[in-house]
Formats: structure tokens, C-alpha cells, sequence
């Protein structure tokens, strides 16, 4: 009897082997799109790695915190390797998981049987910002420290409880040790966690109704005599080598930032959290992070303390909101109407002008802008029952086409 | 699907991506591996220190710290020297054969000056401090006892050159650190005499 | 269709390298040339920090035997030259003075200069350094076109002088210090550059890998890219 045997009567690990790897049938005509599900499993992969070394060397004290990154980067030997990984690969991330989103909504793979798949997915998203967000404020930097200070403040615009919640989650009456201390414990194990668990049912509600594909076509409606989707080929070997490849691509792109530009001209390592937090003196130009931009000019937009954190909140909502606002039947952008092709163009462009603009001191102008371009953003969302269900899609073929 | 496949070359090409990518792996996992070990800021707490025995009197034990832990030194009377030849049946290794001290310390004293003793107070059983007796046949150790080291933990012996006594668990003697003396007063613990720690 | 995404991606990419912090501090900075393989102007730079800046600011995160080895000097060169605050050669570049009386004597604590060159810029300190300016208002009689209402005083003024600013705020020689104007730009520059290197001591090493990391995965995607078209060859 085999080692394998031995194993697979007490674990089914041959059996899930097959399940999720080589008897998994994926749409044969994935497209560039479909690289960046991997992506994230690489760059989580590699944040909990690089996470884990960093946490041997960082201390969370508001005393010490500072001078123990830059303890990393210059008396750890190859810390600053691994701080700058872990840096980068926090963008990176958000990148590869901005792209991810923008091929659930090309090809309408948030649709019915696919929306919990979309739900957990939203989950991980939010958890992401989350862990991003209490990450940033462990170098302990001017940046760090007013960025959480407004972020927390926008709890105190919740009405009776609001100013309670806000003293509660800092821990103190400003951003201190205590806020600092906190959020070390959330980023390095109770987001991870929640995180992981995620991934994890994100993951297997795929394999459970299967993938979609950039034809929007159920691979399973066409099966041989095996029982086998004919327009499907098994993941491994057929997409490990493929995603390989893409890795490979991605490595390089990311190593190009890491080694030759790893503040990324202040987006990535902002200048200012070069500055120990002073409680003091708040920097002249406060910018969130890149990727929460969007949404932050969408608070500033909003001429109400309030309203303005209930418009980010929205805006967030939405998003989980998609599979059920979208009427039509057809997945795929390849085979949707003029309406739908339109709106998403026009979304396209207010989320990336809205994220120009978060990073814009607000101007009259830019406020105006912001506006608009709030207004289009939810636009695309609440109108959407209506132009999704008018649009004149064209005939969405039998089989998946390839080459 | 046909029937045109090149299953050599796929295993061939499989086999040279799992050597370049382990190979990678390997490369990769070396940064990680080599941050664990002292840091630039632990070097610079382990370097060598400096000791004035000046005021240090015969049979007088001085402790400091190097690379934190702690170091001996004491002053050896001229009877102490006389009655380290006479233990040598009783010792497992009374000529210092094994590696636990440089070769300017390989001698029978164990020092470089024979009245100036430097070593390492850390049992090599494991790792607790012995403590100094340096007085002749206590009650608690016995009539043999000519002065030596007593580690409390697990009872090993030593004598005052560090040389551990037969029937105890510790299995060598007490480490001798790199030292070196600058005029006849001031002792560098962590340093040889050419500089290499 | 492929290769057009990915172009879009990287121009994308290198657009928001270039864009990023256009809107920096308003008035004009002058450019300097920074060369952190220049080990001789390090070594000045070096110098004139320890001289004229390790008084009042630090560089706590910075060790002298990094420096040492870094710039290509041996320890003893350094323990003799350059190390006036400390006698451990291990030791950060720390400095004596106290806080309180920092605060007591400049209005505000003179800031750490370990990242300093990271938080400003190499272009604001270079023009920084050099554009002090005699004002009477201010309690130090200087005052400074990069840093308005600074607390520090002209501590290089033997060197460059003093200059005074015209309504236009051009600046101009008014009395004349021991270097002419190129010289004290040179040795501007060499403080930036040891600024500079000190911000991230690493740096170069950072740089020595990269290109070895770029050629590994180009030659992986070579193999990598082999591999996948030796598998979907039987995909149709």
C-alpha cells in the first residue's frame, strides 16, 4: 500500500486534489482578465509571509514604533527587502484587486448562480480596506497618524452615538499608544484570520457552481458522454502553467516598483510618514491612500458631515447590491446592449476621476467635479434596474468562442 | 483533444521550471532565513568591553557582561596554580583538547596569564550560572573540594580553570571567551590580540 | 487586444510615477544631482555634517560602522575623524543636547536627520542650505526662502556669508565667506548626498539586486511561456 493510500484513508487529500485542481473544469477561453483571482492568493500569500517577519522586528508603542521600521530598514539584514515587499505588496494588492472586480462586472460574473461568490468577495474587499487601514498607521508617521485621526473622526458623524464610538474605537481622546496598539492586534491576526476565512469560502462557492468565462456561457449545459463540460479543460495542469506565466509577468512588474521605485513617487510610501507622528502639527496636505481615494472624495463631496459618511457608506453598498440590480439576462459585456456598455464606460471613468480628485486639495472646481461625478457613480447603480432591463443585448451564442 | 502531444517535451520543460522556480524559492527564502539572525544593533551590543582589573584582588571574582552573559574574571594565588596540576586524574579533560577556548588559552592554566583567569559563566550542561567556591572542603560539597565552580541547577563541577570534573553532567569545560590585555591592567573580553572577535 | 491592455496598464502605471506630488511646496527648488556612488563627495558630505549639524540634530537611526563601511572608510579613519558624539563605533549618531533646551533656545526641537532627505526632498534641502538670508526680524537675523520663519540660524555662514533678498526676492552676496558661491554649492551638494544616504543606507543594494531579480524572471518566463504553449497546444 501506497504513502498516498495510507493518507487518503484517513484525508481526503486525493480527493480534493481532484475536486479543486485536476478534475476542476475551467471555461478554456479565460482571458487576460482572469489572471488576477491568482494574483491575490499570490500577493495574500506573500503579505502573511513578509507580515509575519516584519512583526519579529516592529515594536507597537507610539515610542518606539518610528524608529523600528527604520530599525527594519537599515540594522535587520534584508529588512528593508521585506518591509519594502510587504509595502508594495499592500498596493500591489489593491491593484491586482481593483482589476479582479472590473472582470466581475465585464462579464457579469456576479449573476445568478454566481452571487454569494460576488457577496464574499465584496466581504474581502471591505476587510482588505480594513487591514490596509490599520496597517497604515503602524510605521507611526505624520501620514500614519492623521489619516487614522480623520478616518476615525468619521464615526463621530454617526448621530447620539457617534462622538462615544470614535473616543471607544481610539481608545483615547485623540490617536495615541492605545489606538496604535489596537490596531497592531487587528492587523497582524484578526483581520488576517477573517480574511483567510473568506478567501476560503469565496474559493470553494466557485468550484461549487464553477467558473464564468468572458462569454458569459454555462460550460456545464454541453457535456460529453464522461460527463465532462466539452468547452472545459481541467485547472491543473492546463491553468497552473498558464497562471504560472502570469505570475511570472506580475513578478517582474512588481519587482521593477519594489527595486527602482518603492515609494511609487509618493503613492505607495507618501513623503510625510517619513515625519514621526507629531499629535501637534497636522501635515499641509493630508491625501489617503491611492486606493481609497475614490471614496474619499466622494465624503468630501457631500457638503454635510453626515451625509457625506452615509454617501461613502452607499457607495460601498452598492457594489453588494449588484447582482440584484442587474436585470438582464446576458453576462457578458461581448453580448450586452448599448445602455449597459455605456453606463459602465461613463462608471469607469467617474470612479478614476473620483480617485484623481481624492487626491486634489478641494478646490471650487473640484468639488463641483466630485460631485458630478458622485452623481454618475451612483447613477450607474440606481438606474441600472431600469437601462439593464430596456437594453437590447444581441444573441449570446450556445458554446464559449475560442481563437 | 489530439493525439499530437509531446509528452517529452512537456516533461522536460516541467522539469526545468520546477529547477529555475525552486531555485527562486530557494534565492527567496535566504533574506528571510538570514534576518533572524543578530541584528547591526545586537552586533553593536556584543562588542568587546573593556575591564580595569587594577583594583582586583587574589581570589577576588569581578562579573561582566559581554553579548549578555556573564564573564569572569578573577585573580588566581600562587597555591590555586599548585593545586590545579594535582587534580588532573580527577577532571574529563584536563589538557583542554576540546575546542572550548582559543589557542593562546590551550595551556594548563587555561589563560593567557596564569594568575588572570577569564572565562564564561555559563554551565555547558545547560546554560545555567555556577557559582564561585573558591573555599577548601565546605560541609555541603565535600573534603576533596580544592575551590572550583558549583552549578546549582544539576550539581556540575568545576575547578578554578574551568575544567569540568568526571561524574557530572556537564560534558566539557567552561568556555574560555576571545580576550586580550592592553598594558597589564585592562583586560578586552570579545577581542583577539589582532583584533578578529 | 492583449498587448493593448497591457500597454494601457503600464502607461497608466508610469503616469501616476510622474504626476505624483506635482503639487509640492510652492516656491521654486532648485535641482541637485544626487550620485550616492560618489564615495568621496559622501565623505565630505560626511564631514560637514558631523562638523556642523551633529551638534544639534541627530541621526539616531544611522550607525558610524554602517558609515564606515558603506562609505570606504576603515573604523579607526572614522573613530578618529568623524566621531566627535560617542566612542562606540556601533553606536547611532546621537547627539548630547537636550530637548528642553532645544525647545529654550530655537523655539522648536531641531528634527532628527536619519530620513530627513526622505520627508523633503534632496531638491528642498539643497535649496535649503542655501538660501539663508540676512532678516532683522527674525531673533537668529536670518530667515530662509525654502523654510519661511526658520528657527535655525545660517550655521554655514563662514562658508557661504550672508546674502541679502531684494523686493523681488532674488538673493545676493552682502558679505563674503571663506568659499565663492560654486564652492558652497559644492559642498551643499555633498551634505544633500550624504543626507541622501543616510535616509536609506540600503539603497544601493536595493538598486546591485534588482537588475539580478529582472533577469532571473525574464529567463523563468522564457521557460514559464514554453511550458504553458507545450500544454495548450492540445486545447482547441
Amino acid at each position: 500500500m501506497s504513502m498516498m493510500d495510507w493518507i487518503d484513508a484517513r484525508f481526503p487529500a486525493t480527493k480534493m486534489m481532484k475536486e479543486h485542481l485536476s478534475e476542476y473544469y475551467a471555461p478554456k477561453n479565460f482571458n487576460f482578465w482572469y489572471f488576477f483571482g491568482s494574483l491575490a492568493l499570490l500577493i495574500l500569500v506573500l503579505q502573511i509571509i513578509t507580515g509575519i517577519f516584519l512583526t519579529m522586528n516592529y515594536k507597537p508603542d507610539a515610542e518606539l514604533a518610528f524608529a523600528s521600521v527604520e530599525y527594519i530598514m537599515r540594522d535587520v539584514e534584508w529588512g528593508w527587502l521585506i518591509r519594502y515587499l510587504h509595502s508594495t505588496g499592500a498596493s500591489a494588492f489593491f491593484v491586482v484587486i481593483y482589476l479582479h472586480m472590473f472582470r466581475g462586472l465585464m462579464y457579469g460574473s456576479y449573476k445568478q448562480p454566481r452571487e454569494l461568490i460576488w457577496i464574499f468577495g465584496m466581504l474581502l474587499y471591505v476587510v482588505l480596506m480594513a487591514e490596509a487601514f490599520m496597517g497604515y498607521l503602524l510605521p507611526w508617521g505624520q501620514m500614519s497618524y492623521w489619516g487614522a485621526q480623520v478616518i476615525i473622526s468619521l464615526f463621530g458623524a454617526l448621530p447620539v452615538i457617534g462622538e462615544d464610538l470614535a473616543l471607544w474605537i481610539r481608545g483615547d481622546y485623540v490617536v495615541a499608544d492605545a489606538t496604535l496598539n489596537r490596531f497592531f492586534a487587528m492587523h497582524v491576526i484578526a483581520l488576517p484570520i477573517v480574511l483567510l476565512g473568506l478567501v476560503a469560502a469565496h474559493i470553494l462557492a466557485l468550484h461549487e457552481v464553477g467558473s464564468n468565462n468572458p462569454d458569459g456561457v454555462e460550460i456545464k449545459k454541453h457535456k460529453d458522454e464522461n460527463g465532462k463540460p466539452l468547452d472545459g479543460i481541467p485547472f491543473h495542469p492546463y491553468y497552473t502553467v498558464k497562471d504560472l506565466v502570469g505570475v511570472v509577468v506580475f513578478l517582474f512588474i512588481f519587482s521593477l516598483v519594489l527595486f527602482y521605485l518603492p515609494e511609487f513617487g509618493g503613492w505607495f510610501l507618501e513623503r510625510d510618514n517619513f515625519i514621526p507622528a507629531d499629535p501637534l502639527k497636522t501635515p499641509e496636505h493630508i491625501v489617503p491612500l491611492w486606493y481609497f481615494t475614490p471614496f474619499y472624495a466622494i465624503l468630501r463631496a457631500v457638503p454635510d458631515k453626515l451625509f457625506g459618511v452615509i454617501a461613502m457608506g452607499l457607495a460601498i453598498v452598492m457594489l453588494f447590491l449588484l447582482p440584484w440590480l442587474d436585470r438582464s439576462k446576458t453576462r457578458s459585456i461581448r453580448y450586452r446592449g448599448p445602455y449597459f456598455r455605456t453606463a459602465l464606460v461613463v462608471f469607469v471613468i467617474s470612479f478614476l476621476a473620483l480617485g484623481y480628485l481624492g487626491t486634489q486639495p478641494a478646490t471650487s472646481l473640484y468639488t463641483l467635479l466630485a460631485q458630478i461625478f458622485t452623481i454618475l457613480y451612483f447613477a450607474f447603480f440606481l438606474l441600472m434596474p431600469i437601462y439593464t432591463a430596456f437594453d437590447k443585448d444581441k444573441p449570446v451564442p450556445e458554446r464559449v468562442t475560442y481563437k | 483533444m489530439s493525439d499530437s502531444i509531446d509528452t517529452g517535451k512537456r516533461r522536460f520543460l516541467t522539469a526545468a521550471a520546477s529547477v529555475v522556480g525552486g531555485a527562486g524559492m530557494v534565492a527567496v527564502a535566504i533574506p528571510f532565513v538570514s534576518s533572524i539572525a543578530p541584528s547591526a544593533k545586537a552586533e553593536a551590543a556584543g562588542a568587546p568591553v573593556q575591564i580595569d582589573i587594577s583594583q582586583l584582588e587574589p581570589g577576588q571574582l569581578l562579573t561582566v557582561e559581554w553579548r549578555g552573559k556573564p564573564v569572569w574574571i578573577f585573580r588566581r594565588t600562587e597555591e590555586v596554580l599548585n593545586t590545579l596540576i594535582s587534580l588532573n586524574d580527577e577532571l574529563r579533560d584536563p589538557q583542554s583538547t576540546q575546542t572550548q577556548q582559543p589557542e593562546y588559552a590551550q595551556n594548563e592554566t587555561r589563560s593567557i596569564r596564569k594568575d588572570v583567569m577569564v572565562m564564561v559563566g555559563i554551565c555547558t550542561h545547560l546554560g545555567c550560572s555556577p557559582t564561585y567556591r573558591p573555599e577548601i572542603a565546605p560541609n555541603d560539597l565535600g573534603a576533596n573540594w580544592k575551590g572550583g565552580f558549583f552549578c546549582p541547577c544539576h550539581g556540575s563541577r568545576f575547578d578554578l580553570a574551568g575544567r569540568v570534573y568526571q561524574g557530572v553532567p556537564a560534558p566539557t569545560n567552561l568556555e574560555v571567551p576571545p580576550y586580550h590585555f592592553q598594558g597589564d591592567n585592562i583586560v578586552i573580553v570579545g577581542e583577539d590580540a589582532q583584533g578578529a572577535a | 487586444m492583449r498587448n493593448l491592455t497591457l500597454a494601457a496598464f503600464i502607461s497608466i502605471f508610469s503616469l501616476f510615477s510622474t504626476f505624483a506630488f506635482a503639487a509640492g511646496p510652492s516656491s521654486k527648488l532648485d535641482k541637485v544631482d544626487i550620485d550616492l556612488h560618489d564615495k568621496a563627495s559622501l565623505q565630505r558630505g560626511a564631514q560637514t555634517f558631523m562638523n556642523y549639524c551633529l551638534s544639534c540634530h541627530g541621526a539616531s537611526l544611522m550607525r558610524y560602522n554602517r558609515m564606515a563601511k558603506d562609505l570606504g572608510l576603515t573604523e579607526d579613519q572614522v573613530a578618529e575623524n568623524l566621531m566627535f558624539t560617542t566612542d562606540k563605533i556601533g553606536e547611532t549618531m546621537q547627539i548630547a543636547m537636550r530637548p528642553e533646551d532645544a525647545k529654550r533656545w530655537f523655539g522648536v526641537v531641531p528634527p532628527d536627520l536619519s530620513v530627513i532627505a526622505r520627508a523633503r526632498g534632496t531638491d528642498w534641502l539643497y535649496t535649503y542650505l542655501r538660501t539663508f538670508y540676512l532678516d532683522e526680524t527674525r531673533p537668529m537675523g536670518t530667515n530662509n526662502l525654502a523654510f519661511k520663519d526658520v528657527g535655525m540660524p545660517h550655521v554655514l555662514w563662514e562658508q557661504q556669508g550672508y546674502q541679502s533678498i531684494d523686493e523681488d526676492g532674488r538673493l545676493s552676496v552682502v558679505q563674503e565667506g571663506e568659499l565663492n558661491p560654486r564652492q558652497y554649492d559644492m559642498m551643499s551638494r555633498d551634505l544633500v548626498n550624504f543626507l541622501a544616504y543616510i535616509s536609506e543606507p540600503s539603497k544601493l543594494q536595493r538598486l546591485a539586486l534588482g537588475k539580478w531579480v529582472l533577469l532571473y524572471l525574464a529567463i523563468f518566463f522564457v521557460i514559464a511561456l514554453a511550458l504553458k504553449k507545450a500544454y495548450w497546444k492540445d486545447v482547441h
